[in-house]
């Protein structure tokens, strides 16, 4: 086998290990202190709140609309309303503004 | 009618019932996938270790910079520790998502923890919020997103030289804009507004001074302190549920 075939197994090993590790760590554990209940519950909104706010400093006017109009449409409506409508606010935006 | 056919017709509902909760998923990653499968072939990857990737993998942008990576001739262990890296972020997930799964039988759960992305993650924290998750459920949400990510990448590595120009089409900002969903997806929750705040200002910092991939787990890691720092009562620990609703 190639080395390349050797990293892609490699990099295969290291992903599984973060997706399984905290959850092998955390059971060992027979009771959840409830600072890291708390903790844990903080986990979506902290992690997912990462992988929008940096994108918005390299974006520009179009993106900056289109999240917006996401963000509320996603207080009233589900997620595929809100996606759906931020992808059209951007692709027209994107039409005028580039 | 039979009980069995009642349960397998059940468990066939809860498995598209999660499909269909990742169609959006599918539109917002699937240009990823082909885009991927593409660099992956101009630096230098095989159609079949392309595909590779994405199947034992199974995780966008560690892929990207993986490959990034593998273009620029850089040592092996580096560019397995930037995988690495990029993904660490799905240790906090693992952590708190095992709750809603440790009911399962174990090679279940080993085959759950492989298809742990965001939005997987996502999904089956809220299932737990409301109630017990299902196996056949998460499996579904889960492969929805995997069959079309490794057929795509397929795609894109045999008939790279042909996607069309991406950007014009905004597909490189349709995920920031997915994954904003989720995050006001869990807007109901304790404490929401100030995490996302610690965490959105964390997440800039770190990416300015320390830089990507890090600025994903720094970000991450200020936002969950600020609810282990706090007294768990304001996080809604330790309150009774009836209590909680009586909180103005």
């Amino acid at each position: 086998m190639s080395a390349t075939f050797w990293i892609i197994i490699a990099g295969a090993v290291a992903t599984y290990l973060t997706r399984v590790g905290g959850h092998l760590v955390i059971s060992r554990f027979e009771r959840i202190h409830p600072r890291v209940e708390a903790g844990l519950n903080a986990v979506p909104a902290a992690v997912l709140t990462t992988l929008v706010a940096p994108a918005m400093l390299d974006a520009g006017p179009a993106e900056w609309a289109a999240i917006v109009v996401a963000g509320l449409v996603a207080l009233r409506g589900g997620l595929l309303s809100m996606f759906l409508a931020g992808a059209v606010v951007l692709s027209v935006a994107r039409q005028f503004m580039a | 009618m039979s009980v069995d056919a009642v349960s397998q017709r059940s468990e066939a509902g809860a498995f598209w019932r999660g499909a269909r909760l990742s169609i959006p998923v599918i539109v917002a990653s699937g240009p990823f996938a082909m885009l991927f499968g593409a660099i992956a072939v101009d630096n230098g990857f095989s159609v079949f270790e392309a595909t590779l990737m994405s199947a034992a993998v199974f995780g966008g942008a560690s892929q990207m910079v993986g490959i990034e990576l593998f273009g620029h001739h850089v040592a092996p262990w580096l560019i397995v520790l930037s995988i690495f890296a990029v993904n660490f972020r799905h240790v906090l997930y693992s952590a708190a998502v095992g709750r809603h799964l440790a009911h399962w039988p174990l090679a279940q759960q080993a085959a759950a923890y492989f298809l742990l992305t965001d939005p997987q993650y996502a999904f089956a924290e809220s299932a737990g919020q409301k109630g017990k998750v299902s196996f056949v459920w998460y499996m579904g949400a889960a492969l929805a997103v995997y069959v079309p990510w490794v057929l795509l990448t397929a795609a894109g590595a045999l008939f790279g030289k042909l996607i069309p120009d991406t950007k014009a089409l905004g597909v490189d900002f349709l995920l920031p804009i997915y994954f904003l969903g989720l995050v006001m997806d869990f807007r109901k929750r304790p404490l929401w507004l100030p995490i996302v705040a610690v965490s959105a200002v964390a997440s800039i910092l770190a990416y300015k001074l320390v830089g990507s991939p890090w600025h994903v787990s720094l970000g991450a890691l200020a936002g969950v302190a600020l609810a282990v720092i706090l007294p768990p009562h304001h996080s809604g620990v330790g309150v009774a549920e009836t209590d909680i609703e009586k909180l103005p």
